[in-house]
């Protein structure tokens, strides 16, 4: 029997009042547990075959011959697409109109810039058969030697980093603040490139009619992927559909749609039919980006008492040798610590690699693994707790800018955090604590921070004469909750209880709810909502007040709230009507609200916008095997205003397991001679299982932010992994001895 | 994927047959086998399915007191098995150690000594392997090898075998029986992986087409259950291959080591019986000079292979502590941890 399921389903736990703040649990969650949810891949129109690519297994080279005819010949295989045969574009897929249009691979050439890179799309009536097709082509190569790792090549500065920041920041006088430092620490730290490895590889499931195009596609950014299919189709974008109801993650890697879920739509219009196209796992390391390795130098100078006079972070990272993605890792210096003088820079090298692309918390992970590392040094170096060393160089203003916060609860968090782990009483030297099995045991922490960010989107709320209401975004939930947390928002934005709301999503026929990233999709797709509920709810309003029959006639600007179907004065609540009875009276069946969300340019001049966290670390750590667990993780965290602490939550636990992962486990291994990955898998790319994580708690400290935007909201899905990593790398030192000056730390490093 | 033939024979005469055709392989658990036909390392033409073969998914019990284990029986089922986690407890450890509970339901104990190496450069197609095709070369040499052999390896090839299982089968006398083309036959489980020599691409001594089908521990190998452990060191909690591991079996009488097995684990393409190390140990007083006396025995012949000059110091010391772990007696039940340094988390049954 299929269940009867809908994602307006009555949650259990509805009650009244309002929605935001309630600890839901998923409202998608039994259509997953349950395997009904439907994510891309799970797509089988009508006539639909099955595309499989050909991936390079050289890193810098051309393609000098493919057995087109042995495929071809292979039962069941029915197209094989080629740069010689490729649908023709409209674009350019290596023009780069803007910073954020990155390159593509869609067999313009037969070059190859990256190992794993496409070289070839077989298209046949089965999987296996496309799959034997690919086989067959056994291409031929002319191979150049492949450029591997931070030293491969000439670095140089690049023009930007991140989205558009300078590569190149400075306060003060650096070299003048470590000249006149008490205390100096200089060290260096490498950080490994990473996949991002969604559970869910990158899939489309494209069907052409005429110039009309119809997807399943996991997707980050519809309206994005829309414009930027548009542009290489030449086609309008509104003749794309794309259905994104569900993703198995995306980490960033499905923020800009990526180069092989293009070939999929190519190999559709080739053939004729809908054609299907997943990545296998090996494919995902390469065409749809990570995190680059780093190498990054920490000069840090501080006063006798410990008061910072510098702070320097140099990170060289690399990127293709094809396009512009330069991690932003420096940047982490320029809003925790108190400094007189900050120096941030970035130097990059071009290497025979896929294009690095944003990778939850992108820059900010890297940077603060290290930064988190230098300050656990300098602290060392002043004999100071290194909570203390923090507290003491704690940042009032922003030090970069020297703009206020909008809020910063930091304080709380450090307090609440040091309070629940039991900081106090740490020994300040390394390898003094060990449990009764002689294992060594160490105390870490490290800060978390991660801007606030706001863009752009658009909703469409009605409320209808019998009670109910609509609200439409064309959101994203990538896993994190979104089904669930917009639609509480949405249900206080039309003031109705969240059974009363059905709430659409997950498509681009809706309203652009902008781009699920940078922590910002809460913020900028509730604003949106928020402001449509408000539109719709204030013409309700106004058809009320301005009916002499209403009980609310005349509340003029006193005004009026909207809760649970029903409008009520704002100074006098035993005056209330329901929408019902004014759109009844109104004669009106629905009244509808549109509303914008963006970040608002006189508040960013104004203030700088940061969520805070403190994570504390304790590990275990054998002391002749080398053999580590941590044992323990307790994170603070103040992000504004919390629309589902259930949720939320989850993602200061995943966030703070990625963050041990960065210490311990996560590394993109790569020939050194050929540039091809050699753990593209994951067995082999470690990722922590369950025995690895530990008992964790995350604590939810109370921010509120009156300037971020209207609802208070920061962003939670990337912070955790900042703080993290130093603080379990902090703790490995206090338990060893063993400070970590390459990642992930490794048995080698320790025995 | 390549175009194969599957053939399900219902008898092990059937099956021989069925296996005696060109790029025929036997097909068990397909944990390894199929992951190698994705990434096609490799291909074969006809996959012979053995998993439905009658009679070899039992645990029998013989006169001597030891255990005759049919070559389809899960990894799990045996680690599970009280009486034979009772007897061979470090056995029980090492299988519970490898993997992950849902690779151990499937996975075969046949298959699981048969399983190959992890060596990159072996999986990967496009780079150079002796052993996946003679005479290409060993990419792995001047390539990414932290993890590769420290004993017993050579010039053509570095690797190890990555089987916990074997590891102390290995130390406990254990043996392969074995039905082919040319009929029955046994072999000691020590030598039934090869070191590769000049030809790294006879891993083992099966003649094509030899079927496993049983595994026997002597009852005699079930004296050491008093004082028997499996430890392994990895790049993670659980789900990981070792690192380096090591079995240790002891028989102690009045603080005096009777008779010692050891074997080491993940550092050459065998388990390594380490019986130097075992004669140094026997009949002197069990302590920590004793078994570094064992731990340079047993290391003695190693060299680095490449990066990995350190595992052949933690390889040493999880001698010693392997010893140590032993003398002070195996465990009533199954750490929740399997085979880890770290005490079993408070109320965990099973934690990996
Ligand atoms: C992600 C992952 C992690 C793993 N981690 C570990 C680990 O930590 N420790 C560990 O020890 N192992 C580990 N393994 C390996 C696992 O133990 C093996 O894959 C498994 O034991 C193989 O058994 P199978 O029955 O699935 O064999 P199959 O894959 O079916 O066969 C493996 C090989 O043996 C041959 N074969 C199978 N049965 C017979 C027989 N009766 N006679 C002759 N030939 C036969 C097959 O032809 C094939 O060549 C891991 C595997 C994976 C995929
Ligand atoms: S070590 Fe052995 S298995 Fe690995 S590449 Fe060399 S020959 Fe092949």
């Amino acid at each position: 029997m299929t269940p009867d399921i809908s994602l307006s389903q009555v949650p259990a736990h509805a009650r009244h009042g309002s929605s935001i703040g309630r600890p839901l649990t998923r409202r998608e969650g039994v259509l997953k547990v349950t395997g009904v949810a439907r994510y891309a891949a799970d797509n089988h129109p009508a006539g639909m075959l099955y595309a499989v690519l050909a991936a390079s297994r050289i890193a810098r080279g051309r393609v000098t011959c493919l057995d087109v005819p042995a495929a071809m010949a292979h039962p069941g295989v029915v197209a094989v697409m080629t740069p010689a045969n490729r649908p023709a574009l409209a674009l350019d897929p290596d023009a780069k109109l803007h910073p954020f249009m990155f390159r593509l691979d869609l067999l313009q050439s037969d070059a190859v810039r990256y190992a794993n890179q496409p070289i070839a799309v077989v298209i046949a009536e089965t999987l296996e058969a496309a799959t034997e097709g690919a086989a067959l082509l056994a291409p031929r190569y002319e191979a150049l030697p492949a450029r591997v790792g931070l030293d491969a090549g000439e670095s140089f500065v690049p023009p930007v980093v991140g989205v558009g920041h300078p590569a190149e920041q400075l306060v003060g006088d650096v070299e003048a603040g470590l000249a006149s430092a008490a205390r100096r620490v200089d060290a260096t730290y490498e950080t490994p490139a990473q996949y991002h490895n969604a559970m869910e590889p990158h899939a489309v499931v494209a069907a052409w009619d005429g110039d009309s195009l119809s997807l399943d596609m996991p997707s980050q950014g519809m309206a994005m992927a829309q414009a930027r299919l548009a542009g290489l189709l030449g086609i309008a974008p509104e003749n794309i559909m794309i259905r994104s109801p569900f993703l198995g993650g995306g980490f960033g890697s499905k923020g800009l749609i990526a180069g092989p879920q293009v070939l999929g739509i190519l190999a559709a219009r080739l053939v004729g039919r809908p054609v299907k196209l997943v990545l296998r796992r090996e494919q995902m390391y390469g065409p749809v980006g990570h995190r680059p390795p780093t190498r990054q130098r920490l000069r840090i100078g501080a006063g006798a008492d410990g008061t910072l006079t510098a702070l320097a972070h140099h990170a060289l990272i690399t990127t293709s040798t094809f396009d512009d993605f330069f991690e932003p890792a420096a940047d982490a210096s320029h809003t925790l610590y108190a400094s007189p003088a900050i120096a941030t820079s970035h130097t990059a090298v071009r290497i025979d690699t896929g294009t690095p692309m944003f990778m939850r918390a992108p820059g900010e992970a890297t940077g603060s693994i290290a930064l988190e590392s230098a300050i656990d040094e300098a602290a060392l170096a002043c004999r100071m707790d290194p909570l203390a060393f923090r507290l003491k160089n704690y940042a009032e203003v922003e030090p970069i800018s020297g703009k206020p916060f909008s809020s910063k609860a930091l304080r709380a968090c450090y307090a609440q955090g040091a309070d629940r782990f039991g900081w106090a009483g740490r020994p300040l030297a390394p390898r003094q604590m060990r449990d009764a099995a002689g294992m060594l045991v160490g105390w870490g922490m490290g800060t978390a921070t991660f801007p606030a960010l706001m863009f752009q989107a658009e909703a469409r709320a009605v409320i209808r004469r019998n009670g109910g209401g609509v609200v439409e975004i064309g959101a994203h939930d990538m896993g994190q909750g979104a089904w669930t947390a917009l639609a509480q928002i949405a249900a206080d934005a039309v003031g109705l209880g969240i059974e009363q709301l059905e709430f659409r999503s997950g498509t681009s026929d809706l309203p652009d709810g902008g781009i699920a990233g940078g922590s910002a999709h809460t913020a900028t797709a509730g604003m949106a909502i928020h402001a449509a509920g408000g539109e719709a709810v204030a013409r309700l309003a106004e058809l009320a007040m301005d009916d002499a029959r209403s009980p609310l006639f005349g509340a003029g600007n006193a005004g009026v709230v909207a809760r649970d179907g029903r409008l009520f004065r704002r100074d006098d609540e035993s005056r209330s009507e329901s929408y019902a009875d004014i759109l009844t009276r109104a004669g009106l069946a629905q009244v509808e609200g549109r509303g914008k969300s963006g970040g608002d340019p006189a508040a960013q001049t104004a203030y700088a916008m940061h969520a805070h966290g403190a994570v504390f670390a304790e590990v275990k750590v054998d002391p002749d095997l080398g053999q580590l667990r941590v044992t323990r993780l307790v994170g603070a965290f103040a992000a504004g205003r919390i629309i589902n602490p259930r949720m939320v939550r989850s993602q200061y636990y995943g966030g703070m397991i990625w963050g041990m992962a960065f210490a311990l486990h996560e590394e993109a291994v790569t020939d050194r001679r050929s540039g091809r990955m050699l753990n593209a898998n994951l067995a082999d790319y470690h990722i922590p299982v369950n025995a690895d994580v530990p008992e964790m708690e995350a604590l939810l400290v109370e921010e509120h932010d009156p300037h971020v935007n209207a609802l208070g909201i920061k962003g939670v899905g990337e912070i955790a992994i900042t703080g993290t990593g130093g603080a379990v790398a902090n703790a490995v030192w206090h338990a060893t001895g063993m400070r970590a000056r390459r990642f992930p730390i490794r048995i080698d490093d320790l025995v | 994927m390549k175009v194969f033939d599957y053939v399900r024979p219902a008898s092990v005469a059937e099956a021989i047959a069925a296996a005696a055709a060109p790029g025929a392989v036997y097909l068990a658990g397909g944990t390894n086998l199929l992951d190698l036909m994705k990434g096609e390392t490799l291909r074969p033409d006809r996959l012979v399915d053995v998993t439905r073969l009658p009679g070899l998914d039992r645990i029998e019990w013989l006169g001597d007191g030891g255990v005759r284990i049919g070559a389809l029986v899960r990894n799990a089922a045996l680690a599970h098995d009280a009486a034979f986690a009772t007897a061979y407890p470090a056995v029980a450890e090492a299988l519970l150690s490898g993997a992950s509970a849902q690779l151990r339901n499937a996975a075969t104990v046949g298959g699981n000594l048969l399983q190959r190496t992890r060596c990159a450069y072996f999986h990967d197609p496009a780079s150079a392997c002796n052993k996946r095709q003679p005479g290409a070369g060993c990419d792995a040499r001047g390539g990414e090898n932290r993890l590769h052999a420290v004993l017993g390896w050579s010039e053509a090839c570095i690797a190890t075998h990555p089987s916990d299982f074997c590891v102390p089968l290995a130390a406990l006398d254990a043996v392969v029986e074995i039905e082919g083309p040319a009929g029955r036959r046994e072999v000691a489980l020590e030598a039934l992986h090869r070191l590769p020599g000049d030809t790294p691409e006879r891993g083992t001594a099966l003649a094509p087409g030899e079927l496993i089908v049983a595994l026997r521990l002597p009852g005699e190998a079930a004296g050491f259950a008093a004082h028997a452990r499996y430890l392994k060191v990895r790049e993670r909690t659980s789900y990981a291959f070792a690192v380096v591991s090591a079995a240790a079996a002891l028989r102690l009488e009045g603080g005096r080591i009777r008779a010692a097995r050891l074997a080491l684990g993940g550092v050459a393409a065998r388990p390594w019986r380490a019986r130097a190390a075992e004669e140094s140990l026997v009949g002197v007083e069990a302590g920590e000079a004793a078994f570094r006396r064992a731990a340079e025995a047993a290391l003695a012949e190693a060299r680095p292979s490449g990066d990995n000059a350190f595992k052949i110091e933690l390889a040493r010391r999880l001698v010693r502590r392997a010893l140590a772990l032993a003398v002070a007696g195996t465990p009533a039940r199954i750490p929740a941890l399997p085979a880890s340094p770290f005490p079993s988390v408070a109320g965990a049954r099973h934690d990996a």
